[in-house]
Formats: C-alpha cells, sequence, structure tokens
C-alpha cells in the first residue's frame, strides 16, 4: 500500500479524516 | 483589562501564520518545484538562497508560535493539556501543535541541516534525511488540518459542533 503522505491529496484527505476522528472523541468521549 | 491574552493572541496569529504559511510553501511550491528545477539543474538556486532563509523563519516562528499560545493558555494551560471537560477542544489543538513543533525541531531541521550541506552527512544519510524531512513535513501538513479546526474553535464552532 502507497503511503498517503507521499502526495498532497493524500495528506489532505488524511487530515480530514483525521479531524472527523478527532472531533468525534472528543465531543463523545472527552466533553 | 488585561493585556496579556490580548497580545499573545495576537502574536500567536501572527507567528502562526508565517509558520504554517511556510510549511504550505515548502509542501505545496518548493517540493514540487525542486523536482522540476532537478531536471534542468536548477536547483542550486533554491537550495542555496530560499531554502535556508524559509527555514529560518519557519523554525522560529513555529517557537514563538507555541509560546505564544502557551501564554494565551495561561492558568488553563494544564486543564487544556490534561484534556479537562471543557477544554478538551482547544487541548486536542495544543496538542497537535506540541507534536507538529517537535517535528520542527526534532525531525525537520536537523534533516534539513544535513541536506543543505549545513552539516556534514555521506549521500546514504543524505538521502536518509530528505525522507525523514519529507515525512515530518507531510505529517504537520495533515496534522495542521485538524489543529486549525481546534484552535480556531470560536463561536461558530461551538454553535455548529458544540465544542
Amino acid at each position: 500500500m502507497k503511503n498517503p503522505l507521499d502526495s498532497l491529496w493524500g495528506t489532505i484527505i488524511a487530515g480530514v479524516i483525521l479531524t472527523a476522528i478527532l472531533y468525534a472523541v472528543v465531543k463523545n468521549v472527552l466533553n | 483589562m488585561d493585556l496579556v491574552p490580548i497580545f499573545a493572541r495576537w502574536l500567536h496569529f501572527l507567528a502562526g501564520v508565517m509558520w504554517i504559511g511556510l510549511l504550505y510553501y515548502f509542501n505545496f511550491v518548493q517540493v514540487p518545484a525542486l523536482k522540476a528545477a532537478a531536471a534542468d539543474n536548477t536547483a542550486a538556486g533554491i537550495t542555496k538562497h530560499v531554502a535556508p532563509r524559509a527555514l529560518f523563519y519557519f523554525r522560529w516562528a513555529s517557537l514563538v508560535t507555541w509560546l505564544a499560545g502557551a501564554a494565551l493558555l495561561g492558568g488553563q494551560f494544564v486543564n487544556a493539556f490534561t484534556l479537562s471537560k471543557g477544554m478538551a477542544g482547544i487541548g486536542v489543538g495544543a496538542w497537535l501543535g506540541t507534536i507538529m513543533l517537535f517535528n520542527v525541531w526534532g525531525l525537520i531541521w536537523p534533516n534539513q541541516q544535513k541536506i543543505l550541506g549545513m552539516k556534514p552527512a555521506t549521500d546514504e544519510e543524505k538521502n536518509k534525511a530528505r525522507r525523514i524531512a519529507f515525512l515530518a513535513s507531510r505529517t504537520n501538513v495533515m496534522l495542521s488540518i485538524p489543529m486549525l479546526f481546534f484552535m480556531a474553535g470560536g463561536w461558530s464552532h461551538r454553535g455548529t459542533f458544540g465544542l
């Protein structure tokens, strides 16, 4: 499997997915 | 009127724009430009004259951003970093910014020194340094996306996302 960080789009998509995951954790677990 | 949070927030934004602006410059402009420049042997202009200057402002802006952010958190610093109730949103942003600061000073800068010839390194070491610096820089672009989401959590975020 290719490293998503090797492409700019892969990096941006990974960042958006990470945002959604962290948001869900903050909203449902930490807040 | 407490002047510390006013100036800390201002400085945090000013330095943060410079830090993340240069991070995006490296990833969106310089890396593809160097690839193209290597093909016609014109990369020296970038590596000799542009990259060292950009790296200087990049690394110091990262430190100023973090320190101004810490000053802005003030008495809530520990609550943010321990992700206490009500501070978890900004706390996640602060943790992401801290990881990014480590990437700048612990991974990107030491490896860029080898790549740019500021520190002695063999060709093999330079190739390894190039890959580590590239991945650390790309990691920071990825982390900047949630970091800015959680840092920018003002009224609109509270209203829409409940943060």
